[in-house]
C-alpha cells in the first residue's frame, strides 16, 4: 500500500462523489435556471478529480510522468462557463419560467431584451 | 485495494447516468433534456478514463478527449438551434 | 495593424499553444519542443488577420496569482453548494442579480463572465448590450448587495489591474 496508490483512491472516491451530487441536483432541483447550477460545477469538480486521479495513477506506473489528462481537465474548466451561457441565454429566449420566489423575476424581460 | 475502489466509483457514476437518464425522459423543457444530455456526456468521459486506469492503458485517453469535444460541439449546436429557431419563428 | 503586432502576435496566445502542443503529445524530445515552438509562432501569425484588437495581459505575475485564487474558490464553494444541493431545496433563495460593470473591453468582460459561471452558485446569463452590467443568476441569495460586493472586488478588481483598464 503506498502513498501514490492511495492518493488515485481517494482523488477517484471524491471525483464519484462530486459526479453523483452533480447529477442529483439536476435530477432534484425545482426549476431549470436552478438545475444549470448543478451539473455545470460539481461535474466539473468531479471529472477534474478523477482526471487527477489518473495523472498520479500513470505517472507513479513507471512510463515518466504523464501530464496529458491536464488537457481534457482545462477543455472541460474551458467550455463548462461557456455551455452554461449558451443554455441560460436558451432559457432566457424561450421564456423558461423560473420558479415564483426568484429575486428579481419581474426583470426578465428586460434581461432578455439585453437592456441595461 | 484499487479495483474494488474502482468498482465503487463505477457504481457512484452509473447512478448518476442513470438520474441523468431520468431527467432526460421527464425533462419539461427541452432545455432539460439537453442539459441532461451534456451531464450524461461529462459522466461518460469519467467511466472511460476510469476504464482506462482499470486496465491500466492509457490508449483511452484519447477516446476521452473525443468526447470532451464532442459533448462541448453537439450541445452548443443544440443551444444555437433553439436560439436561431426562434428568432424565425 | 503595424508590422510589429504581425509578426509576433501574443505571448499569450505563444504559450497557451506551446503548452497545449506538448501536452497533446506527451514528449519532451528537442525535435518536438522545436516543432511546437514553430507551430506556436506561426499559428497566431496566420489567425493574428482575422482577429479585432483584444485587450492585452499588462501584469502576468497577478494573473497566475488570479488563477490560484480562482481554483481554491471553485473547491471551497463547490463544498458549499454540494451541501445546498443535499438539503432542503425549499430553503433555497435563487435569484437574478445585476452586477454594474467598471470593465469595458470584451476579453476582460468575458473573462469575469467565465469566472462568474465556475464559481459555484452563480451563472452568468447576459450581458446588457451597451455593457454596462453582467445580469448572473444565482442559486442561493441571502444578501444581494453583499454578493454584488464579493464579486466586485474579489474578481473584478484583480481583472481590472491585471488588464490595465
Amino acid at each position: 500500500m503506498d502513498i501514490a496508490q492511495l492518493a488515485t483512491v481517494v482523488f477517484l472516491l471524491i471525483g464519484g462523489v462530486f459526479l453523483l451530487i452533480g447529477s442529483f441536483g439536476l435530477f432534484k432541483l425545482p426549476d431549470f435556471y436552478m438545475r444549470l447550477h448543478a451539473p455545470t460545477k460539481a461535474s466539473t469538480l468531479g471529472i477534474g478529480s478523477i482526471l487527477v486521479a489518473s495523472i498520479i495513477f500513470y505517472s507513479f506506473k513507471g512510463d515518466g510522468l504523464s501530464i496529458k489528462e491536464f488537457l481534457i481537465t482545462l477543455f472541460i474548466f474551458l467550455t463548462a462557463p461557456i455551455t452554461a451561457h449558451m443554455l441560460s441565454k436558451a432559457a432566457l429566449h424561450v421564456r423558461c419560467e423560473p420558479r415564483a420566489d426568484t429575486l428579481n423575476i419581474d426583470k426578465l424581460e428586460k434581461i432578455r431584451n439585453r437592456e441595461s | 485495494m484499487l479495483e474494488t475502489t474502482i468498482l465503487i466509483v463505477s457504481a457512484l457514476i452509473g447512478l448518476s447516468l442513470l438520474l441523468n437518464l431520468w431527467r432526460f425522459m421527464k425533462g419539461p423543457h427541452m432545455l432539460d433534456r439537453i442539459i441532461a444530455l451534456d451531464t450524461m456526456y461529462i459522466n461518460a468521459i469519467a467511466l472511460i478514463v476510469l476504464l482506462g486506469i482499470f486496465m491500466g492503458s492509457p490508449l483511452y485517453y484519447e477516446g476521452a478527449l473525443f468526447i470532451a469535444m464532442l459533448g462541448f460541439v453537439s450541445t452548443s449546436a443544440v443551444c444555437k438551434f433553439i436560439l436561431r429557431g426562434d428568432i424565425i419563428e | 495593424m503595424d508590422i510589429k503586432h504581425s509578426l509576433w502576435p501574443s505571448p499569450f496566445n505563444f504559450a497557451l499553444l506551446l503548452v497545449v502542443w506538448i501536452l497533446l503529445t506527451n514528449s519532451f524530445s528537442v525535435g518536438n519542443l522545436l516543432l511546437a515552438v514553430v507551430l506556436a509562432w506561426f499559428i497566431p501569425f496566420l489567425v493574428s488577420r482575422i482577429q479585432s484588437d483584444t485587450s492585452r495581459v499588462k501584469k502576468p505575475g497577478k494573473a497566475v496569482r488570479y488563477v490560484m485564487v480562482l481554483l481554491y474558490d471553485i473547491i471551497v464553494s463547490n463544498i458549499v453548494v454540494a451541501r445546498q444541493i443535499l438539503g432542503s431545496a425549499h430553503k433555497l433563495q435563487p435569484g437574478f442579480i445585476e452586477i454594474p460593470l467598471d470593465l469595458r473591453e470584451p476579453l476582460p468582460i468575458t473573462l469575469l463572465a467565465s469566472t462568474i459561471s465556475l464559481t459555484p452558485g452563480t451563472v452568468s446569463t447576459e450581458v446588457s448590450k451597451d455593457r454596462q452590467c453582467l445580469f448572473v443568476h444565482a442559486l442561493n441569495v441571502p444578501d444581494e448587495a453583499a454578493l454584488i460586493a464579493q464579486i466586485k472586488s474579489r474578481y473584478e478588481a484583480p481583472l481590472k489591474e491585471i488588464f490595465g483598464c
